[in-house]
């Protein structure tokens, strides 16, 4: 068999398998609701970050007097070289995040500290089934919150065009309201004809793929530009900046999504996680490229612009026996972009004190994670109280909207 | 013709690989006996055995990877010592200023207008162009591959070419499942990307038709795992090693044992469990380089990483020392009932159905129960359910039987493994390399994304573009299925405007897709 030719060389395979963890996926209409009130255009990105990310290690309360100890060779520190970028007298951002430190400066960035969702227990697939689905506890679901907010939204015109990367869409967008994407994989295609010919065969003998197949090829139809593909000796982190990158010129574009939704994996810091420099210090970099690639790319619509970042669940407080650390609870969710009420670590800190962690080894969290998706989608979008805590967020009601997360 | 086309369909396709093209008589062998067809497989001896020359032991991978790597070093240490100017290059800083959008669109439109002046379908020449967001040194010359990307290519090679040229390939899908139930990603790092096809062929295939729980206490005690998930430096808080160290436990490789390997989620172990088990297993490792432990790349208990003393498991206290003690857990937690139940769910669930149908899913966890984890057994009792030839075949092929199934429709003879590696990796089942330790996903809804299924049809028409002049696309309909091929099929086939569009619509047919 000869397929993928172009594909052979070493470069091209890794290329690939790196951006195999890295998706993104739009609604594929523009939502027609009232701003209109102070003319703006809002959008939504949804970043997941899967593996569950050290929220402690991101933005470490250094001013916690139990946090150098439990975070151990790992932790970082407020002086010397490569300090901790202090957001304020108590919390240090990572030093690998300039970017995201310049907009929280801005007050275009905050933090929401020891932070969870509902799910308590410690499996990287409930969680993210949590996570993304928005019901309170894991189970076989089939849509995600994302999505269900989608269908709360009067529906506009018809998104002519997006992009995803990565052949599936992430579980938080999938469900009734369609959706698109795009993968940027650079590979003969099939002709309109054959495609034509195969959606009508599909339509007699096999509906159910008629919708995919009819979504996969418009998805096509606009992002053929090359400036999207990788490039031989991309390695993860560079494809984190190249699929915000993408993202971001379609957003962009009046006739672009208005709102998505990405994943990046490899958060899992197990072993050898690093402290200020090494393996999770170069993927926050990788986190802080994306954040600023959206920043540029969106131009003017940044200002109406609200990322939310989030993450299974936190890691153990105290480092492992081989300098990392284990599935946990409390966390942190990270908010970026023009819209967004920023310059703030929003925390109701637990403290760190053995009696005050959760189950004796993780952050307690102190705010729901709904909490906060719920308030930026109520005020982003003006969703009302009730579909949030209803068809959004089932069973919700004491996760109430967080208020004032948008400027 | 065939006497039951119905059935052949699901004996070849639900089963097995897809009926090879040429001579083979691979559907009318199915439709003649179905489920004979299936079993035969079962009973030769050593069915899922791989051994033929060029596949190394893991020992020996190891070994050969850390003289690599040895090499490397010395040659490093070699230009630090030489005080050379040229010193090894550092990773290039992440850009700190964002190009501003004028910037980015002026960037966009060069290379738009390079774009339009170069041959589209050249995928090397148009990959190889400036990259805007990081800039790229000059290019060096191309490096030959290194001993870890030929042991992965050979291994490759190996796999497909075994599935490629076997009859039905009952055997060899029940390999593809089982090594997907206890998957290492060769992305973790050198080791697992050298290791992952002996793992394969070492813990995995030996027990693909014996005993789950000779397959467990295989996997669990590979290099190649203990590597992937962390175990080699989870030490005994009160070991020796881990007193002297002030280093302790890592929790990952037993949290994924009952997880993912053995119980299930909900499979009524606790977070102390975990860590018990995370206990029992310090000391699991495999030997380095120097040897000291053993010989380099083979499992060896370290009894100076072991946690000393009795562990209380799921409510049994294990009293043995050494390894021992892990081994009569993992026994213990391979015949426990939440496993029969987590592993008969899975199993049925990718031959038959995503939601399996439950006389189906209770009948093979009794078996399970009843043989004590007999895997041959659960397959030949899979094969002589009525449910798994009544269901309807609604699951889609994954990449891998897609790609597979292609091949040996066409005839191909496997010779190099890139077009299957570069396939797989674009519509995102790397082999051997999902992105976490639950493995590459089971259900039709991941494969039949919009993004995947227009992947596969582009796949498909360049196969076709490739291969289809000489090809009479009415035959291979009826080599794949005969007369339970639909009417709308046969007509789309037909009707195409040349054999390329035939092949390709045919590949893409439900009668190719679904399984």
């Amino acid at each position: 068999m000869q397929c993928c030719e172009g594909l052979r060389s070493q470069a091209a395979s890794r290329r690939s398998l790196l951006l195999g963890g890295a998706a993104f996926a739009a609604w594929a209409y523009l939502p027609k609701f009232a701003r209109a009130a102070d003319g703006g255009d809002p959008r939504l990105v949804v970043v997941i970050l899967r593996g569950a990310l050290d929220g402690l290690a991101t933005v470490a309360p250094i001013g916690d007097p139990e946090y150098a100890g439990l975070h151990g060779s790992i932790a970082l520190r407020p002086d010397g070289p490569n300090a901790a970028v202090m957001l304020d007298s108590f919390f240090g951002l990572h030093p690998a995040m300039p970017e995201f430190a310049r907009m929280y400066r801005a007050k275009q960035a905050a933090v929401i500290h020891a932070v969870a969702t509902s799910y308590r227990e410690r499996s990287h697939f409930d969680g993210q089934d949590v996570l993304e689905s928005g019901f309170a506890g894991p189970g076989r679901v089939q849509s995600g919150w994302l999505n269900r907010a989608l269908e709360a939204l009067p529906r506009g015109e018809r998104v002519t065009r997006a992009l995803a990367v990565g052949p599936t869409t992430p579980l938080v967008l999938r469900g009734a309201a369609p959706t698109v994407g795009w993968a940027p994989v650079a590979l003969p295609q099939a002709d309109d004809d054959t495609a034509m010919r195969l959606l009508e065969l599909y339509q007699h003998r096999d509906p159910a793929l008629v919708s995919a197949l009819t979504q996969g090829l418009q998805l096509e139809k606009v992002a053929q530009g090359d400036e999207m593909k990788p490039k031989p000796g991309t390695n993860g982190i560079g494809a984190m900046r190249l699929v915000a990158r993408g993202a971001a010129k379609l957003m962009a574009a009046d006739d672009g999504p208005r709102i998505g939704a990405l994943a990046f994996d490899g958060w899992d810091t197990h072993a050898k996680e690093g402290g200020p420099v090494g393996r999770l210090a170069q993927l926050l970099g990788g986190l802080d490229g994306a954040l600023a690639e959206f920043e540029g790319g969106l131009g003017d619509r940044w200002r109406d612009t609200v990322i939310v970042v989030a993450t299974e669940f936190g890691r153990t407080a105290r480092i492992n026996g081989t300098e990392g650390t284990d599935h946990g609870t409390g966390t942190i969710a990270l908010l970026a972009g023009g819209a967004v009420k920023g310059g703030r670590v929003i925390s109701d800190w637990p403290g760190l004190k053995p009696a005050n962690l959760y189950q004796g080894r993780d952050l307690a969290p102190t705010t729901d994670l709904r909490a906060v998706m719920k308030g930026v989608l109520r005020d982003q979008f003006g969703l009302a109280d009730r579909v949030l805590a209803e068809s959004v967020f089932p069973d919700s009601r004491a996760a109430k909207p967080m208020q004032g997360l948008i400027s | 013709m065939a006497r039951d086309s119905q059935a052949a369909l699901v004996a070849l396709n639900r089963f097995g690989f897809g009926a090879r093209g040429g001579a083979s008589g691979d559907f009318v062998n199915a439709a003649s006996d179905p489920r004979g067809f299936v079993k035969s497989e079962l009973n030769r001896a050593n069915a899922a055995l791989l051994e033929m020359p060029g596949l190394a032991s893991t020992p020996a991978l190891g070994k050969a990877l850390f003289d690599y790597q040895f090499e490397i070093q010395q040659a490093r240490d070699a230009v630090a010592k030489s005080g050379a100017t040229e010193a090894p290059p550092t990773e290039p800083k992440a850009q700190r200023r964002n190009p501003s959008l004028s910037s980015i669109a002026t960037d966009m439109t060069a290379k738009e207008s390079m774009a339009s002046s170069a041959d589209g379908n050249n995928v090397n020449a148009a990959m190889a162009r400036p990259d805007a967001v990081q800039p790229n040194p000059p290019k060096p010359p191309p490096q030959p591959p290194n001993v870890i990307q030929k042991t992965f290519r050979t291994e490759a090679l190996a796999r497909i070419q075994r599935a490629s040229f076997a009859d039905c390939g009952f055997v060899e899908r029940l390999v593809v499942f089982w090594s997907n139930h206890f998957c290492i990603s060769a992305n973790k790092g050198g080791l697992a990307r050298i290791w992952a096809g002996s793992f394969e062929r070492e813990a995995i295939r030996p027990h693909v038709l014996g005993r789950f729980a000779d397959m467990l206490k295989a996997v669990e005690q590979h290099p190649a795992m203990l590597f992937f998930l962390d175990n080699q430096q989870s030490l005994g808080p009160d070991s020796r090693a881990g007193i002297n160290r002030n280093r302790g436990l890592n929790e990952n490789l037993a949290r994924e044992i009952m997880e993912l390997h053995t119980l299930g989620v909900g499979g009524g172990y606790t977070q102390d469990d975990v860590t018990a088990l995370a206990r029992v297993i310090t000391g699991w490792t495999f030997a380095g380089r120097q040897g000291q432990l053993g010989p380099p790349g083979t499992f060896v208990f370290n009894a100076n990483a072991h946690q000393p003393g009795a562990q209380r498991v799921m409510g049994k206290v294990y009293e043995q020392s050494g390894v021992a003690q892990g081994e009569a857990v993992l026994a213990d937690i391979a015949r426990h009932p939440s496993t029969a139940k987590f592993i008969a769910t899975k199993f049925a669930r990718h031959f038959v159905a995503d939601d399996p149908p439950p006389a189906l899913v209770a009948r093979l966890q009794d078996v399970f129960g009843r043989t004590d984890g007999d895997l041959k057994a659960l397959a030949t009792a899979l094969v002589d359910s009525s449910e798994a030839w009544d269901a309807p075949l609604t699951k889609m092929r994954s990449p891998y039987e897609f790609l597979i199934a292609s091949g040996r429709l066409l005839g191909r003879n496997p010779e190099d493994p890139s077009p299957y590696l570069g396939g797989l990796n674009v519509l995102g089942q790397p082999l051997w390399s999902p992105a976490g330790p639950n493995g590459f996903p089971d259900t039709s809804a991941a494969w039949a994304a919009p993004e995947g299924m227009k992947l596969r049809l582009d796949i498909s028409a360049q196969i076709a573009s490739r291969l289809g002049d000489g090809i009479d696309p009415r035959e291979l309909l009826d080599l794949v299925a005969a007369d339970a091929a639909s009417p709308d099929t046969r007509r789309t086939v037909e009707r195409a405007e040349s054999r390329q569009q035939a092949l390709a619509l045919l590949l893409m047919s439900p009668e190719f897709q679904r399984r």
